[in-house]
């Protein structure tokens, strides 16, 4: 960075120096509350999924015939009902289930496992780097929805096919990031000494390498939670994922799609919920950057 | 080292990945539970039809043998019959490629236009209005799944002010500019927050550079500095950005074409799934699979012309 100019500009150092000090502390306490923030949100839209059947006494998928493609607020529907007169917001709470659930559970297993083979590639090298890299390589020749479309074409279509869908195609960028890593951290001194000590592999990649940078594969676990949570409603859009009635944030926008010139609501608010969730992922991740790496930005 | 030193390193690495392709493609219908051919006649199974796929298809014969003969399918362009278009894989992807590539390419321009400006000025002013309005619009817009924000702006751009059709891909070059511009858009607008932020984070690093402060210190006005230094070097980092996402426009086209009901391998990919249709998945699949691999390389390739460091770079 700007190492480089000090010593053309000695002066230039010093202001440099103390602007940036200033800065920092200035800007550390506004992103620790961007993180807040998001652990908030994130936290609002668990608890309110989870405990949907405390919040709200409807049945996201009992039908209230009498009152189909009812207006939002009118009528003793919040949200409003659709076609069938299911009540909007039982849907969305209940529905968030599926759409968190793969947030959490299809992002926590790739990083993991991603890491670990990311860690294996870039500190044993050679063949095994070769090999694991290339297959990496492959994974990312293909588009990522396609290749996850054509893998449920033949899975058949269900929630827990899209699971595997994604646990197949997904961990390969945290292997990626995580041997690049790892590449530059064993050339690092505490590496090297950490092996004089005479460490076994295992103890060095584990105890030493991995708590050094495991920050990446963090915050890139944020942005990656958030696409997830697309895919999964995007697949459920396409009809690939939850069936119906199960609710699910992109079965609910599909379904509101042909009724979208006279009932808006249907389609649109299920979408605000994917957005409100995600904007949470962003901030936590904004905010982890920040706090896990706060020379960077 | 010439300027294309690692050329044909790289298309050694080309070789392997396309040889790869093939197998995960050909192992996709081996993903299929129980038999495939009752998979793919569906209710049309007949003995004599079963028995016509399991010899067409090599099912009868050890693995090695099926792929072989896949692979021999395949050099001669052929992905198999599609049952359900009673028609060759291959005439029935072929028709869907116009709408998809007009589509790529329609939105990876406009989110080149819409985000050179607003990057290269985020980066310019860290802070400023720009920077900070499109760091909240683009953060809210990432969070977006793009079919939902399809169905937004054709909510908004071609019902309640109906200014653009609500489907359909036109006719001739303006039409088809005009019919997709809001699919084009919606890709965009996601492809967009990406390159932002590349072109911003790019941008900051070139000024921090010291041939920007010997441009400078030679007497160069800051405006030619800007536009003869700063501006090229940032958009050569974001030439990358382009091939690197370029996963990421196709995944998007997919869902905009299920929204905007055009016509492309989208929409085919998706229907085929419902209808069992299997080797139409796997030549699109196939298909898409190598045309990233060919503008990646086209990519590198550019690069490497652009900026002859780049070469040497990926070589080490």
């Amino acid at each position: 960075m700007s190492q480089t100019t000090w010593a053309t500009n000695p002066s230039a150092m010093l202001l440099t120096v103390a602007e940036r000090a200033a800065r920092r502390t200035r800007r550390s306490g506004r992103r620790r509350l961007v993180l807040l923030a998001g652990l908030a949100m994130l936290a609002v839209a668990i608890v309110a999924t989870i405990g949907a059947p405390l919040l709200i006494s409807q049945s996201p998928t009992a039908l209230d015939v009498l009152r189909p493609l009812a207006p939002p607020v009118a009528s003793g529907h919040l949200l409003g009902t659709d076609q069938y007169g299911r009540d909007i917001l039982a849907r969305i709470l209940y529905g968030g289930r599926i759409d968190l659930a793969i947030a959490f559970g299809a992002t926590s297993v790739t990083l993991v496992f991603g890491t670990v083979v990311g860690l294996v590639a870039g500190y044993f090298g050679g063949w095994v780097d070769n090999l694991i890299m290339r297959i990496v390589d492959l994974f990312f020749a293909f588009p990522f929805l396609v290749l996850i479309i054509a893998i449920i074409a033949m899975l058949g279509p269900s929630i827990f096919n899209m699971f595997v869908a994604i646990w197949i195609t997904s961990w390969v960028s945290y292997a990626r990031i995580m041997r690049a890593q790892t590449v530059v951290a064993k050339k690092q001194q505490y590496v090297l000494a950490a092996r004089a000590l005479g460490y076994g592999r295992l103890r060095v990649m584990l105890r030493h390498i991995l708590p050094n940078t495991a920050s990446a594969v963090i915050i890139f676990s944020m942005v990656d939670a958030i696409g997830n949570i697309i895919l999964a409603a995007s697949l459920g859009f396409l009809g690939l994922g939850a069936q119906p009635p199960t609710p699910e944030w992109g079965t609910m926008i599909s379904d509101g799609q042909s009724y979208i010139l006279s009932s808006w609501w249907i389609a649109t608010l299920p979408g605000l919920a994917i957005v409100f969730v995600g904007v949470a992922f962003s901030l936590i991740g904004d905010g982890l950057a920040d706090v896990l790496r706060p020379g960077d930005r | 080292m010439s300027r294309f030193g690692t050329l044909p390193r790289r298309l050694v690495h080309l070789v392997v990945i396309l040889f790869g392709i093939t197998l995960v493609t050909f192992f996709l219908l081996r993903l299929i539970p129980g038999d495939p051919a009752l998979a793919i006649l569906g209710s049309s199974y007949t003995h004599q039809r079963a028995t016509a796929i399991d010899i067409s298809l090599g099912l009868n014969k050890p693995i090695w043998t099926q792929y072989a003969l896949f692979m021999g399918r395949l050099f001669r362009g052929n992905l198999g019959y599609s049952f359900f278009y009673n028609a060759p894989a291959t005439t029935v992807i072929v028709q869907h490629v116009p709408p998809t590539l007009f589509l790529v390419v329609y939105s990876a321009v406009l989110a080149g236009l819409i985000a050179l400006p607003i990057g290269f000025i985020s980066g310019l002013r860290r802070g400023g209005v720009v920077d900070q309005a499109s760091r909240v619009f683009f953060t809210v817009s990432f969070a977006m799944p793009a079919f939902w924000l399809g169905i937004i702006l054709l909510l908004i751009f071609s019902v309640h002010i109906p200014v653009f059709p609500i489907s359909g891909f036109g006719s001739g070059f303006a039409g088809h500019l005009y019919y997709l511009f809001l699919p084009a858009l919606t890709i965009a607008l996601g492809f967009a927050t990406v390159l932002v932020r590349s072109l911003r984070a790019a941008t900051i690093a070139t000024l921090q550079a010291e041939f920007i402060d010997t441009a400078r210190m030679k007497g160069i006005s800051r405006a030619r500095v800007l536009r003869r230094h700063v501006f090229r070097n940032a958009v050569l980092a974001v030439v990358a950005v382009y091939g690197v996402n370029l996963a990421y426009l196709i995944s998007g086209t997919v869902l905009v074409e299920n929204v905007f009901s055009l016509p492309g391998l989208g929409s085919l990919l998706v229907n085929s799934v419902s209808d069992r249709d299997y080797p139409v998945v796997q030549g699109v699949a196939l298909l898409f699979a190598v045309l990233i691999v060919a503008i990646n390389l086209l990519t590198d390739v550019t690069q490497a012309s652009l900026d002859p460091r780049v070469g040497q770079e990926i070589g080490e």
